[in-house]
């Protein structure tokens, strides 16, 4: 379950975002939504770390925040196509097109926070 | 009477494009500049339990210290300090991680650890991870090799299964060989599923209890500390 790890992590970073907010725009504001790009390759399961979100923001500002999940597919770079291709999967790195092998990952290892979406918090008296 | 609307504000988005392990990865990048400067090669060994990551370590530090190589080894478990008492039988001074119940280690637990080592004094320093094939993947650890370990008893089709530790690795070590018959390995079988999720991966194949492998492994990991070496050298100049 390192999927508690990761959600602390992204939590820890959501803290710091929404604290300057606060500070610079609105006391009320809140963390509507956070959007995640996160790679086929990055062993990351998607219910384990919604799972672990709830957990870790519960009784916290960030309470009630949905994740959002971007999901990257593995691309690598094929040399005699000359171009970044897709990969339908992550058991065969191939190109799809020519059959050349390829280690040369362009994406699909991403773990990363895209977006953070604040609003107004609806139910602070104003 | 209804009560008014609140006035609808527009959510603002901001736009953070950050990774989210960026503290364990600035971390990672100042102990690996570290490491690098004080010349020693860290190797993170990672592995499903059982794959015998121990008893290969055991035989690379003996080996090491026979040599008059200055070699040390972290080592991550969940629970007990057996397997550090276990590489210690090397001579080579250990120390044990004992996450209680955390799947991996992470770059600050090995910045702890290494407290009171002088790096300078060490050639290599080796790190067991935690006995898992998924979770350590996302860590970096400051390593300059990251070897994924399989053994001939677990199957050939292990790369296939967990291709995320495969393509984070420089290297891979299938250890057991000496069981390979007994446990009809199919070697072909498993080299081409390696190259299948990671095309070029260079693979040792190895034996802690035979031996068989153990000075082509060993003579990889010299290159690999000369090669850094060298990187240290070129940047001085």
């Amino acid at each position: 379950m390192h999927e508690l790890s990761i959600a602390n992590s992204l939590v820890e970073i959501a803290t710091e975002y929404l604290a300057k907010e606060r500070v610079k725009n609105d006391e009320s504001s809140v963390v509507k939504s956070i959007t995640l790009r996160i790679g086929a390759l990055s062993c990351v399961h998607k219910s384990a770390l919604n799972f672990s979100f709830e957990l870790v923001t519960k009784d916290t500002l960030l309470e009630g925040a949905e994740l959002k999940v971007i999901d990257v597919p593995v691309t690598i770079f094929c040399k005699p196509c000359e171009r970044e291709v897709e990969l339908p999967g992550i058991q065969r790195f191939r190109c799809p097109v020519c059959d050349t092998p390829s280690a040369d990952i362009r994406q699909g290892k991403e773990l990363d926070i895209d977006t953070i979406e604040i609003a107004e918090n609806a139910s602070t008296p104003a | 009477m209804t009560p008014p609307e609140p006035a609808m504000i527009e959510p603002r988005i901001l736009e953070v494009r950050t990774k989210i392990l960026k503290k364990n990865d600035e971390l990672a990048r100042d102990m690996r500049d570290q490491f690098q400067s004080a010349e020693v090669l860290v190797t993170n060994m990672v592995s499903s339990p059982g794959t015998g990551k121990t008893t290969l370590l055991r035989e690379m530090l003996t080996r090491f210290v026979a040599a008059g190589d200055r070699v040390a080894a972290i080592v991550g478990d969940l629970e007990t300090d057996n397997d550090a008492r276990r590489l210690a039988e090397s001579g080579a001074p250990v120390r044990q991680i004992m996450t209680h119940g955390c799947c991996h280690l992470e770059a600050d637990m090995i910045e702890e650890h290494l407290e009171g080592w002088e790096l300078s004094e060490l050639d290599f320093l080796f790190i067991e991870n935690v006995g898992n094939l998924v979770c350590p993947t996302s860590w970096d650890l400051g390593e300059s090799v990251r070897v994924a370990l399989l053994s001939v008893t677990e199957g050939e089709d292990k790369p296939l299964k967990y291709p995320g530790l495969f393509n984070t690795s420089d290297v891979a070590v299938i250890t057991k060989i000496d069981l390979a018959i007994p446990c009809e390995f199919d070697r072909n079988l498993a080299l081409e599923n390696i190259q299948s999720v990671r095309p070029g991966m260079q693979v040792f194949e190895t034996s802690a209890k035979t031996g068989e492998g153990m000075d082509l492994w060993i003579d990889y990991l010299r290159q690999k500390r000369n090669q850094l070496i060298g990187t240290v050298g070129s940047i001085g100049k």
